[in-house]
């Protein structure tokens, strides 16, 4: 460890610029009834090249070489080797919110791009700069939802992700919220249950594609939450937003979702970001940091946070929320992903999907497992009747190398045989057949 | 300089994807097809690169030079960390592979736990939350199960809060659905407690407090703070922000906090990445165990597991496990430092003081005492006689080459200056601070103008904050929708006194 620069003799000298004789002495104000006499019990220092070898034996103990087809929110696309780059950037990676923007310029405008980037994705007038997750947006759109309307009932759908519900479920008691689930049938919502549900709820939140991989009539979805002045809010996977119409063109409020398959590693669950937009009439009410245009003294075009009398540094208890440290640097990871992409590269990765995912299906059926719900359209996940309890499938798919899927049975009783297929663009034909001939 | 999209040229792309042949995609059913093509930026892959490499140099960060922003901590983020979360067994890891696929990544995050209860004093981790606010959320949230589990929670409704407090604390207390008590601070910047005995009862669900405060002092009454919540039966949360200065020192446990949330990228380095990510883990009271987020990381002897079996949760305020990669980071950093985590916070209080004993004479200081890892000065004097604000002097010091403290907060300091060096710094480094801190005093009196135009060395002038919030233009606009852009614009109008 060599992080610290003092020598003895700026010590010294330090100490007398002080006026005290110890570095013991400027913790005189801790009373002594609160002080820590020990040494701390943690392990012992590492030099470098030791904590190198540690690590990688930590990481050695975790199994990454079986082919994955585990999506269920967080995927294994491609991560390309310039979002890696663009990221070591110290200038980027070791600076914080900028709240001196003279200082920040690089930021600012990266933030300013992302948000054009997630506006052109999801039909939608205005960004924040990024949520903690796919989780948490859901949450903070209740928030707003709740604020916009009066209302203190969330609707969302069961085949919205498991940990999206469980995680809005947490925070609505804070809220003053209650939450009502609209069950699916065969694996899609019936938009007329979502009318009955809507009837004086402030939102409506559904996956689309929904958890099963299913494509929602998400337009008919949309409509009925509109009928009932409840604000819908579509939760949609940004890698099908080439393929799969924009949020803001059929209806929807404010759009959210998991931003992890744009440019993040899988790595455990995070950290990765939530991206919420919305229309324009909720800017006021959005949570989080937002950049804006504006010019300098020159009058030259320059970018700053904006409209922070919605925050919590300005507005305290009155604030949208309390978020302060977001997840600048994973949502940069975005957009420099989808600058790479391009409107026909976006396009192409989930057709490439839907094409992976479509074959699997074929191959799984041939292969004599049945589909779950057979008569869906799905885009790169879909779930496969395994024939017996499908975690015991998925360990004996493990033993042949093949990470087969997310068993369903952990988040809906009676699916207990049913398994969850991701197809990403990194898998191949032959992985498929491995697939294939691993769940046989 | 440019944006992606005004650089974007049709028929350009950066990055190819497979199509394995003769596979072709089925078809989106026309109603929820795509009918119009998302703007995104059209370039080859160097003009990508090239782009954001531009960026950066437009940035300034903890790796080009001094940021003394206060209560950020920002801190040197060693090069191993970047390297080691990016191994493949971290970084190809699905959170949800079965445990005996993450041994790796639980121990570690088991370990880190460990060090994390060393560090608080406290019993069980949650590492859960994603950041430092909202740990405190969901501290908050464990208070209602807590009191709900002993059935006070409909009795016990306000939270008690100084007048330092980070915003984050007020804000996380309105999204907890609780009510807010402020408590003002005395003449030494303790928390007033003869102000603070007639506040707390049995109402009072608990305090929030930052210790040292957001002021960089310690409280020296916390032991009587202590006994008037526990004595009122209300539990106590400790904002985790101002832990660089007290690793190893003393510890929130037995200053008698029963949840903590912890900071992961201001005290154990996780680089802030123009904004985050961090991790708020929070740390418990045994008593305060069973209601954590789930899942937590338990041991059975050799091995590690995800145990989402605690009946009294409060549920989940996160995906998984918690932000992994931060994880990694924090724990490389700690196993850098080893028990020297005290001598850490020792040289990050030593820096702060030697900065405030060199700089009091020519700013004011509101609260004459030793500091801990930071320091609130004031710019009222050079404002009053010279007319040159903390705005000034933090925009002027761009042009000597540091990023600026943080300004006109905690609110109770008028033109605060809130200083926070770190232990990372050399000698020399504080030297050329305090010179230019010196300077800009200087400047104040003998040409405030070239104050008040500040910054002149930076590759934008002074920025127009108040255009960009009464005209928000929040994305590119392409050039073909200026009615859009307005959209916000007649909102606010329509918004107005709702």
């Amino acid at each position: 460890m060599s992080y610290l620069s003092l020598t003895d003799a700026d010590r010294d000298a330090m100490l007398a610029a002080i006026g005290v004789s110890s570095v013991d002495e400027l913790f005189r104000d801790i009373p002594a009834g609160v002080r820590y006499a020990r040494e701390l019990d943690v392990p012992p220092a590492l030099t470098e090249s030791e904590l190198q070898r540690h690590m990688e034996e930590l990481a050695g103990k975790n199994v990454v070489d079986e082919i994955c087809f585990l999506g269920a929110g967080i995927y294994d696309h491609y991560v390309p080797a310039v979002v890696d780059a663009v990221l070591q950037r110290g200038e980027l990676l070791t600076a914080y919110t900028p709240y001196q923007p003279e200082m920040s310029q690089g930021v600012l405008q990266a933030i300013f791009e992302y948000q054009t980037a997630i506006c052109e994705l999801t039909g939608m007038d205005v960004s924040n700069a990024s949520g903690y997750d796919g989780t948490t947006v859901a949450a903070d759109a209740c928030f707003v939802a709740k604020h916009a309307t009066g209302r203190s009932k969330i609707v969302v759908t069961e085949a919205t992700n498991p940990q999206v519900r469980q995680v809005v479920k947490t925070y609505a008691p804070g809220f003053g919220l209650e939450v009502v689930e609209v069950s699916h049938e065969g694996g899609v919502t019936d938009p007329d249950r979502v009318r009955e549900a809507a009837q004086d709820a402030a939102a409506v939140i559904f996956q689309h594609p929904n958890f099963f991989g299913v494509l929602e009539n998400a337009p008919e979805l949309a409509a009925a939450a509109n009928e009932a002045e409840a604000m819908p809010i579509a939760h949609v996977d940004l890698v099908s937003l080439g393929v799969l119409e924009a949020p803001g063109v059929y209806g929807c409020a404010m759009a959210i979702g998991e931003g992890q398959s744009a440019g993040n590693a899988m790595s455990y669950g995070g950290p990765h970001y939530g991206f919420l937009a919305a229309r324009s009439d909720y800017i006021r009410r959005l949570p989080g940091r937002i950049v804006g245009e504006t010019v300098d003294a020159a009058g030259e075009r320059g970018y700053v946070l904006t409209l922070q009398t919605r925050e919590q540094h300005i507005r305290r208890e009155k604030a949208t929320s309390n978020i302060t440290t977001n997840q600048t640097l994973l949502a940069l990871a975005g957009l420099v992903h989808l600058s790479l992409l391009g409107p026909q590269g976006l396009r192409e990765l989930g057709e490439t999907c839907m094409a992976l995912a479509e074959h699997a299906k074929r191959r799984l059926q041939e292969a004599g497992l049945e589909l779950l719900f057979p008569e869906q359209t799905t885009f790169k996940e879909f779930a496969v009747r395994t024939g017996r309890n499908a975690r015991e499938a998925l360990q004996r798919a493990r033993a042949k190398g093949v990470y087969a899927g997310y068993p369903l049975g952990r988040d809906y009783p009676g699916l207990d045989d049913a398994l969850l297929v991701a197809v990403t663009e990194q898998r191949t034909l032959t992985e498929i057949e491995r697939l294939a001939e691993a769940l046989s | 300089m440019k944006l992606i999209y005004e650089k974007s040229q049709p028929g350009r792309r950066g990055l190819g994807v497979p199509r394995p042949e003769g596979l072709e995609p089925p078809e989106v059913p026309a109603h929820l097809a795509r009918k119009t093509p998302p703007r995104l930026p059209e370039l080859a892959e160097p003009e990508v690169l090239r782009h954001f490499t531009k960026l950066s140099t437009r940035n300034f960060g903890i790796d080009t030079g001094f940021y003394p922003l206060g209560s950020c901590t920002m801190k040197y983020n060693p090069r191993i960390n970047e390297r080691v979360v990016g191994l493949p067994g971290f970084a190809r890891l699905h959170p949800l592979v079965e445990d005996d696929a993450a041994q790796g990544a639980l121990e570690l995050e088991w370990h880190l736990q460990e060090i994390l209860r060393e560090v608080t004093g406290l019993d069980a981790v949650s590492l859960q939350p994603a950041a430092g606010s909202q740990g405190e959320l969901t501290g908050l949230m464990l208070f209602h199960a807590y009191f709900a589990d002993k059935g006070e929670d409909e009795q016990r409704t306000k939270i008690v809060i100084p007048d330092t407090a980070h915003g984050t604390n007020p804000a996380s207390v309105t999204m907890a659905g609780y009510e807010l008590t402020p408590v003002k601070t005395d003449a030494r910047g303790n928390i007033d407690v003869e102000d603070l005995r007639g506040k707390v009862d049995e109402h009072t669900a608990g305090l929030m407090l930052t210790n040292p405060s957001t002021l960089g002092l310690f409280d020296e009454n916390i032991e009587a703070i202590r006994d008037i919540f526990h004595g009122a039966g209300a539990l106590m949360y400790y904002d985790g922000a101002n832990l660089n200065a007290v690793c190893g020192i003393s510890r929130p446990g037995d200053m008698g906090f029963d949840v903590v949330h912890i900071n992961l990228h201001k005290t154990f380095s996780q680089p802030h990445g123009g904004g985050g990510p961090g991790g708020g883990p929070i740390a418990v009271r045994a008593s305060l165990a069973p209601f954590l987020p789930v899942p937590v990381v338990a041991r059975d002897g050799a091995t590690f597991r995800l145990d989402y079996d605690l009946p009294k949760s409060i549920g989940k305020v996160r995906a998984f496990s918690g932000p992994f990669g931060v994880f990694v980071r924090s724990y490389a950093f700690m196993r850098s430092y080893g028990p020297a985590l005290r001598e850490m916070s020792e040289v990050a209080v030593l820096n702060a003081n030697y900065l405030l004993a060199r700089l009091k004479d020519a700013y004011d200081l509101p609260f004459d005492r030793l500091c801990m890892h930071e320091f609130v000065l004031s710019a009222r004097t050079l404002k009053r006689e010279h007319g040159v604000s903390a705005l000034d002097v933090a925009k002027r010091l761009m042009d000597y080459g540091f990023h600026p403290p943080t300004i006109y907060f905690p609110l109770i300091v008028p033109e605060a200056l809130m200083i926070e060096p770190t232990e990372s710094e050399a000698r020399e480094t504080l030297d050329e601070f305090i010179e230019a801190m010196l300077a800009i005093a200087r400047e104040a009196a003998e040409d405030p103008e070239v104050v008040h135009s500040a910054p002149h060395a930076r590759p934008v002038r002074r920025l127009d904050e108040v255009r960009a919030a009464k005209q928000p233009v929040v994305r590119f606009g392409f050039g073909d929708h200026p009615a859009e852009q307005g959209a916000g614009d007649r909102q606010l109008e329509a918004q107005k006194g709702a």
